[in-house]
């Protein structure tokens, strides 16, 4: 696998809103296949360490590398930015995310969310794209939805659509943020389903989840954060069954 | 029957000026909205500010009075100009500011503080995540823009869109007393010539209802189209 390059490596990711730290120094490396679970508390890091690997947000430092290339910054009066916004959007065309508010374009419908990235930012003809689109359709079994808006969906049905627009990306790396805290309890399962056979066939994700039993089944590694900064890591097995740190402990007891 | 002692001809093509000075009024209007929105948007502190001067003094003094001074001061400016480049370089440039283009100037630049406002609230109503979604699958500001940004802005500016342009459609009424011949102006002529103002006021009421009703249905239809998807419907 040497040659390679590693899908997504982050390094030393720090960043502050106003007075706070949010991130203290957070590293992390996905590798092809990889399915690499954040957990803890709200408040711990999680949303926002994933949306430093896209850029969403600005990490104020750290470094970022994508299939093998680096990303690179300036400092600006506002900050520190990315110095070439050409590489960004490449970056980002690799890293699809799912989001946790699932932000299906409203104005159209499920198929024309799955082809529009596929078209315009990667230049695939209509044809190939509707075609790939309705194979994907398929797999999350939302084949008679393809024309319908999202507002017409349920919410499983629209999280499953946000899936299959990121798997139209043909995507490096997946992020997941917080997929299924929006969803009616029995709506999770539907989505769970789906992401745990794209673990299965061996995408590369990076997962933010309150699904412990998800993070237990199918991730390579979990990460626990606490306070911005990573308190216990390792596999399900070590991080999950045989916690170390006590807040680690007391977070995973059942709390009712 | 009607009869219009033969201004009927002279109505019409006043009717045309209208028409014309109204839609490309309305064209330079949204084109300054969109970019008055956009400057009060920023996130840098120069275009925000002078876009805020701009719809604070437009918005603030009567039409009347900013169509007279752009009328008188815009031709002075223009000679300001000219002379200094004819100075400089000898050229030798006389721009005359005809009335229709000065009423277009002026109904423009006074309606695009008003669509300023409305697009500026119609893009702050875009959901943010509808907007994190475009960048984060790879696409460029103007991508982002075009295809997610606008479109879904449209739905919450065109109700504003639709008022402002009724309003725009009556304030060309204006343009008489700069000299142009609309509509309005050759009825007054022709009333004063004929001391029969009600037959030609009325055919003009007329002519602005019906334009106002046949854009009434555009808008409707467009407001349809923008809606799509929109809670359901």
């Amino acid at each position: 696998m040497a040659d390679t390059p590693i899908p997504l490596e982050v390094r030393n990711i720090k960043k502050r809103f106003g007075e706070t730290d949010v991130l203290k120094g957070l590293s992390l490396q996905a590798r092809k296949g990889d399915v690499i679970t954040f957990i803890g508390a709200s408040g711990s890091g999680k949303s926002t360490f994933l949306r430093c690997m896209n850029l969403l947000e600005q990490p104020d430092e750290g470094d970022l590398i994508v299939h093998g290339e680096e990303i690179r910054f300036k400092q600006t009066r506002r900050g520190r930015e990315p110095q070439d916004n050409k590489q960004v959007v490449r970056m980002r065309a690799k890293l699809s995310m799912v989001f946790q508010s699932f932000n299906l374009w409203s104005h159209m419908t499920l198929l024309e969310n799955i082809v529009e990235a596929p078209i315009h930012v990667l230049g695939k003809s209509r044809k190939e794209a509707t075609e790939h689109a309705h194979s994907l359709l398929e797999r999350v079994g939302l084949t008679a939805r393809a024309n319908a808006y999202p507002a017409q969906m349920s919410g499983g049905q629209q999280q499953r659509g946000a899936i299959a627009r990121a798997l139209a990306m043909d995507p490096e790396v997946m992020l997941f943020d917080e997929p299924t805290s929006a969803l009616d309890p029995e709506l999770v399962g539907d989505v769970l389903k789906v992401m745990r056979d794209l673990a299965n066939e061996g995408r590369t994700m990076v997962v933010v989840t309150h699904e412990m039993g998800f993070a237990r089944d199918v991730s390579s590694q979990v990460i626990y954060l606490h306070e911005g900064l990573i308190e216990e890591s390792g596999s399900p097995e070590q991080v999950l069954v045989n916690p170390v740190s006590p807040r680690l402990k007391q977070f995973l007891t059942p709390k009712y | 029957m009607l009869d219009l002692h033969g201004y009927g001809p002279r109505l019409l093509e006043g009717a045309g000026v209208t028409l014309q000075l109204a839609v490309l009024s309305l064209t330079l209007a949204l084109i300054l909205g969109l970019l008055t929105a956009s400057a009060k948007l920023s996130r840098h502190w120069l275009p925000r500010k002078v876009a805020t001067l701009y719809t604070t003094v437009i918005r603030g003094v009567p039409d009347l009075v900013l169509m007279l001074l752009l009328f008188f001061g815009g031709q002075i400016l223009l000679n300001i100009i000219t002379d200094a480049i004819y100075d400089r370089f000898g050229l030798d440039w006389y721009i005359n500011l005809n009335a229709f283009a000065a009423g277009v100037i002026t109904i423009g630049f006074i309606f695009g503080a008003y669509m300023g406002e409305t697009f500026r609230g119609a893009f702050m109503a875009v959901e943010s995540g509808q907007i994190e979604a475009g960048k984060a699958y790879g696409m460029t500001p103007w991508l982002v823009f075009r295809r997610i940004q606008f479109p879904q802005m449209m739905r919450h500016a065109l109700p504003g869109i639709s008022n402002n342009w009724m309003v725009l459609l009556k304030t060309t009424a204006l343009v008489s007393v700069i000299g142009l011949s609309d509509m309005v102006r050759i009825a007054a002529e022709a009333s004063r010539a004929t001391h029969e103002p009600f037959t030609f006021l009325i055919p003009v009421a007329i002519v602005y209802l019906l334009i106002a009703s046949v854009s009434e249905w555009l808008f409707v239809w467009l407001q349809k189209r923008y809606n799509v998807g929109f809670g359901g419907r």
